[in-house]
């Protein structure tokens, strides 16, 4: 199990590995990040007029963009699955499934609004402010502000 | 070679590059693609607040922090060193709605009169900086994952409560970029 309580309710971006990991072989996915980011912003993806483009159907691009990621994920997940594919590090891979919740219907409706509100999803919010928005760090700051919020209010909440 | 680089990359080459994020973070940590929790492990980190949804050992998560730090110098390398020139090209129909409400400068990928320290003193800039903001980290968290965790790793592991939290996604974003922001980028 991994250390995360609540875990039925929220298993994203989850490190099921058992092994201790130093800082420095945590570089590896600072580098990951870094192509990353690359990607968002020469892709336009970080761009609020490609979101507004998307709501309005004007344009394919994210479209092809989160089909074609879905896509590649998908196929990579089962050759992972039916060839047991191991870690570097030697161990099984896992992947926490997700239970369902009314969470996703409500909280998903609250993202969509500020995902078309800001034109970003948490990680474009980081590559924004790479690329010199700094006034996006308020966004940022909010944007944290709302999770502690939510951690504040969970139980009250409908799941 | 690095003149085709600085142009603007297209969806085929951008969403494999981000679904092969997928198996790599798998193949080299057993670790499942998410954002969002990252903002999560920051309250964790520096604002626990007695919460006992912060009150776990972020330390074993932190490679998560590791990967939002490398996004944001991505975009300072993206920005510096392979930026390309030109304005964002966009739909002359939207580019003729927004102007509508003064916004027509196309050259960056954050449009400077909407997101902009002065504009965060006025109404209109407060609601989409900062109620966005919060809207974004409310929800995702609420929601137990945003584009990543949920559009891309859940649906790439065929989780079903993933495709619900991403129509509701689309839905929500659909309603706002159509219904209400013209009202809040009239103000």
């Amino acid at each position: 199990m991994n250390n995360l309580e609540n875990k039925n309710m929220d298993s994203e971006g989850i490190n099921a590995s058992q092994k201790k990991e130093s800082s420095l072989s945590n570089l590896k996915y600072l580098i990951v990040g870094i192509f990353f980011g690359i990607v968002f912003v020469k892709a336009e993806i970080i761009s609020w007029f490609r979101i507004q483009e998307m709501f309005h159907l004007q344009s394919f691009f994210m479209y092809g963009v989160i089909g074609s990621a879905v896509a590649v994920g998908v196929i990579s997940v089962f050759i992972i699955k039916k060839f047991n594919i191991k870690t570097l590090q030697g161990e099984k891979i896992e992947i926490q499934p997700k239970t369902f919740n009314k969470g996703q219907i409500y909280g998903g409706l609250m993202f969509g609004f500020g995902w078309a509100i800001t034109g970003a999803c948490p990680g474009p919010l980081f590559a924004q402010i790479g690329t010199g928005a700094t006034v996006i760090i308020v966004t940022l700051l909010s944007a944290i502000a709302g999770t502690w919020f939510y951690g504040l209010i969970k139980d009250k909440l409908p799941h | 070679m690095l003149e085709i680089i600085k142009e603007p990359w297209p969806w085929y080459v951008a969403g494999p590059l981000i679904g092969l994020t997928v198996p790599i973070l798998l193949i080299i940590g057993n670790k499942s693609f998410g954002i969002s929790s990252s903002l999560r492990h920051i309250c964790a980190a520096c604002i626990p607040s007695n919460i006992s949804f912060f009150k776990y050992d972020w330390k074993k998560e932190s490679w998560n922090l590791f990967f939002v730090f490398g996004i944001f110098l991505g975009g300072v390398i993206a920005a510096y060193f392979l930026s390309n020139p030109n304005a964002v090209v966009i739909n002359p129909e939207l580019s003729e709605q927004l102007a509508g409400y003064g916004i027509t400068d196309h050259t960056g990928l954050v449009p400077s009169q909407l997101f902009s320290w002065e504009s965060l003193l006025t109404l209109r800039g407060f609601i989409m900086i900062v109620l966005g903001g919060f809207l974004v980290g409310f929800g995702t968290r609420y929601a137990g994952g945003c584009t990543s965790g949920h559009a891309i790793m859940g649906l790439s592991n065929l989780q079903w409560p993933s495709l619900v939290a991403t129509i509701c996604f689309m839905i929500g974003g659909f309603v706002m970029s159509l219904l209400i922001l013209p009202y809040i980028l009239s103000l």
